[in-house]
């Protein structure tokens, strides 16, 4: 049993299950502080989401939707996952994945462009935000964390201004892809049968999926990640052994803005949603990005499970009865949710103190009862 | 009775895995030297910061002055009056002496300084016990020395009665050495009770009363060092007879493999430059050491050749070919060898498994990563564990160990596997031996010597004296950024290399 836990896979899962479990349950704790008299039910709304339906054709087609935006925040704990394994704090992903909305939205609204010249408009958005930050760290020694904090904002008002340019007339968002540009719409490739006519659900979902195993395979198996994880680990040595470390540190912040600007275009894109012209702060998806990297313990498969399940739970929120609470309780109960999901690495660092303290302990008890009986001997 | 100041009887520490202390006693007199000799991971950390009350003891009780004490925490430790000075300076840098020596505890009233009062006692203790300071010298601008004496003067002023040193000459010249064993004597005679954490017998000899001696977390045996020798103390320390010489043929210098010509690089810490218009040559077949007092830019002089750093000015040809301006790579294929003078900072990845860490300047050539970019495993594990066989480099799990769980004796011996198997032209060896204990410091001294007979050019920067007397062909003293003399290990003494060190002789050196 020790050994297993002792296993940093095992670890890391088990954490990660430890968290979801604290956030649910204080989550209800938090519904029962509220309103006991619904709590039960809306907690467990919360983890049914789709399941909520009767139907199993509706589950489907809620299901895809789950699905539909799972793919973009699974982007954005790829690209702040990445970055961390060469030592960075992607906090900037927020403002890289706005980035990238403005670029494909304003692409497919404005000059009508197909969904493939969109979608790597939306990357090279994000790559030229991580790279200014990436830029700003190595030559001039900023923090990523204070230059990505400060270019959040500055995207997101920029993106507002440039967006307005395409909004309806009559309201805040932009107007519909589906009116003016539908060859900007990714291609359903025929998932959006699978999933009860979902014409949310499309290419992108296997294309993130993807993307997710070569991340993986780029940081386990090349030089490429070689490179990039000794350099984040210790950029002394990485210098001492002639690696480039601030082409690195570059070239990872362009790799995470592009995941993120890519992640935006996989949402807009698909119609789902349209950017809102005077919203006043950053998109949620880019540090739920943060929570579900940490929960799928900074492992790219992991990232896949862990954003599922964040945005399962987003989702579920707005199954919450709203007879006893507001509706804004949603978001509360699901960004508590997330909010212990980053606690994964507290979690895995008290288990192995926990295993060590008790194998002292055994250690001690066994020479205590070998001291005691003397001829038996410790065995 | 013997009456004692502290006593630390029967201590037992356990870690998992090992016990750094095995019922260990120590017993220190009042007004006595007592020096505690022990190789590294002989358990002396451990005793110190159970003394400390960093650590708790599972077995074992502490006494002092005959009546036995609870030591939770170093606030107790203070309390009781122990004191310590630590090895790597536990000082403020931008404050001065003074400042410094109040830290912590200073008198005030109603929250305003009271430093007059403060600045008394302290010149009182500095002319009481010959401990020249300047109070209101701020610590980066004055010599090593002084800032071990303002550490002196920290314990003092909180009135401790019992003085720990921990390997406080390893930073000094032969000269401040001196003057800090008589400040010692000094001190033991005022009725302070000391213990002097070393491995450098000739200093226990001259200047303890008694020595304790530990071995792999065991209690060995108190001496009396007036009825030992530095021969048996050795023998006690290591558990057989060391060859303290280091054997060697003459060297049959050769071709010039390293030369710099007038290089000057400019400092990280402070304003002006760390090395000035400094040149040298390297020949095949040699072992030059570049020697002197830490922090007189010899690491300065290392990151120029190796690339680290840029020159300000100055020129390096490697073989005939200039390499100034070459890129740190560059350099590393040409054949430059470096074993990093900070084998955490530098050396190794430590989150990185022994393995990667082997192929650190390698990885990228055709044998370790395929023409797709990605990594050859297998060859790899196969080079790894060639190294691991050949170098006699020990870990728990051979290559696959994480870095960071191996002794520092077995990551310097990775290192310098990597480093002497990749066949460098020229191997620069800073510092090889810091920290190691005397089996490895054999092995190290060895593998450099068969580099230069396998006629290899080996720049050896070391601040230890037995180090640079024995081991190198030629001797380069560098003082305050500058070649300041070029002596024959065969034909000078300690004595003189000290001179040179700290600056009081030099010489016009020619490359």
């Amino acid at each position: 049993m020790k050994k297993v836990l002792k296993n940093p896979g095992v670890q890391t899962f088990v954490a990660s299950i430890i968290c979801i479990i604290l956030g649910l349950l204080i989550g209800y704790i938090v519904l029962l502080l509220i309103n006991p008299e619904g709590a039960a039910e809306s907690i467990l709304n919360v983890i049914k989401n789709f399941f909520t339906w009767s139907k199993p054709k509706t589950q489907l087609k809620q299901f895809g939707n789950t699905l539909a935006k799972t793919m973009p925040l699974l982007m954005c704990s790829l690209s702040i996952l990445f970055a961390y394994k060469v030592g960075l704090f992607n906090i900037g992903v927020a403002g890289q994945y706005v980035a990238g909305s403005c670029a494909c939205l304003y692409a497919a609204l404005a000059w009508g462009w197909g969904w493939l010249p969109c979608m790597l408009f939306a990357i090279v958005a994000g790559a030229v935000l991580g790279a200014v930050v990436g830029l700003l760290k190595s030559y001039c020694n900023v923090n990523e964390v204070i230059s990505g904090i400060m270019l959040n904002w500055i995207s997101l008002y920029t993106a507002n201004t440039i967006l307005s340019k395409v909004k309806e007339v009559a309201s805040p968002y932009t107007m519909y892809l589906d009116d003016i540009n539908p060859s900007a719409l990714l291609p359903n490739v025929g998932l959006d049968a699978v999933f009860s006519k979902n014409k949310y659900v499309t290419i992108a979902i296997p294309l993130a999926l993807l993307i997710a195993i070569a991340i993986s395979i780029i940081l386990n198996k090349t030089r490429l990640g070689y490179e990039l994880k000794a350099t984040g680990s210790n950029k002394n040595a990485a210098k001492y052994s002639g690696m480039k470390e601030n082409r690195n540190i570059v070239l990872t912040l362009v790799i995470a803005g592009g995941l993120a600007g890519l992640g935006a275009s996989m949402l807009y894109q698909t119609g789902y949603m349209r950017w809102e012209c005077t919203q006043s702060s950053v998109p949620s998806m880019g540090f739920n990005g943060i929570a579900a990297a940490f929960l799928g313990g900074l492992n790219p498969i992991g990232a896949i499970f862990s954003s599922f399940f964040i945005q399962h739970i987003t989702d579920g929120g707005q199954y919450v009865n709203t007879n006893f609470y507001s509706s804004q309780i949603s978001d509360l109960i699901s960004s508590v949710i997330i909010y212990l999901c980053g606690f994964v690495l507290f979690i895995k660092l008290s288990m192995t103190k926990m295993i060590s303290r008790s194998e002292d302990r055994q250690i001690q008890r066994q020479r205590a009862a070998a001291a005691g009986s003397g001829k038996d001997g410790d065995k | 009775m013997e009456q004692y100041a502290i006593e630390m009887l029967h201590i037992t520490k356990r870690f998992p895995g090992i016990i750094a202390n095995d019922d260990i006693t120590l017993q220190l007199k009042k007004g006595e030297i007592h020096a505690l000799l022990g190789e590294n991971g002989a358990g002396k950390s451990t005793l110190m910061s159970v003394l400390f009350g960093l650590y708790q003891p599972e077995e074992g009780t502490i006494k002092k002055d005959g009546v036995e004490v609870k030591i939770n925490n170093p606030n107790d430790a203070n309390d009781l009056g122990i004191g310590m000075v630590h090895q790597h300076f536990k000082l403020v840098e931008c404050f001065t002496v003074l400042d410094n020596i109040i830290l912590g505890v200073e008198p005030n009233k109603m929250g305003f300084l009271q430093k007059q009062e403060a600045r008394e006692k302290v010149l009182a203790l500095s002319e009481k016990y010959g401990l020249r300071v300047d109070p209101d010298a701020k610590i980066e601008d004055i010599t090593v020395g002084m800032q071990q004496r303002t550490e002196i003067l920290k314990m003092l002023y909180r009135d401790n009665e019992i003085l720990i040193f921990d390997e406080p000459t390893a930073v000094l010249t032969p000269q401040e050495i001196a003057e800090l064993m008589q400040i010692m004597k000094n001190l033991a005679a005022e009725g302070k009770s000391i213990l002097f954490i070393s491995h450098k017998l000739a200093e226990i000899m001259e200047v303890a009363d008694r020595c304790s001696v530990l071995r792999k977390g065991k209690y060995i045996g108190t001496v009396n060092t007036k009825d030992t020798t530095m021969e048996r103390l050795s023998a006690m320390m290591v558990g057989r007879n060391v060859n303290f010489h280091v054997d060697k043929t003459p060297a049959k210098p050769g071709e010039v493999v390293l030369s710099v010509e007038n290089m000057t690089v400019a400092s990280k810490v402070h304003k002006n430059n760390a090395v000035k218009n400094v040149s040298l040559k390297v020949r095949a077949g040699e072992i030059v050491c570049l020697a002197g007092i830490d922090g007189n830019g010899q690491s300065e002089f290392v990151y120029g050749l190796s690339g680290l750093e840029p020159l300000v000015s100055g020129k390096i040809t490697l073989r005939g070919k200039d390499i100034t301006k070459a890129s740190i790579r560059e350099r590393s294929i040409l054949g430059i060898s470096h074993i990093p003078e900070d084998r955490h900072k530098h050396g190794l990845v430590l989150d990185y498994t022994l393995e990667d860490n082997l192929i650190l300047q390698t990885y990228f050539g055709p044998e370790f990563t395929s023409k797709a970019g990605f990594l050859r495993r297998k060859n790899i594990r196969d080079y790894a564990n060639r190294l691991i066989e050949q170098y006699d480099v020990r870990s728990g799990q051979g290559a696959i160990t994480v870095s960071r769980a191996m002794s520092g004796g077995n990551q310097q011996k990775a290192i310098i596997a990597r480093e002497i198997d990749k066949a460098p032209e020229l191997l620069i060896a800073v510092q090889p031996t810091r920290g190691l204990d005397v089996g490895a410091i054999e092995y190290i001294h060895k593998q450099l010597i068969a580099q230069r007979d396998a006629g290899k050019a080996v720049l050896l920067v070391s601040l230890e004296l037995d180090e640079v007397m024995d081991v190198p062909d030629r001797i380069l003293v560098m003082y305050e950024g500058e070649l300041v003399g070029e002596l024959d290990p065969k034909k000078t003494t300690q004595e003189e290399l000290g001179l040179y060190m700290a600056g009081a002789k030099r010489d016009e050196v020619k490359a």
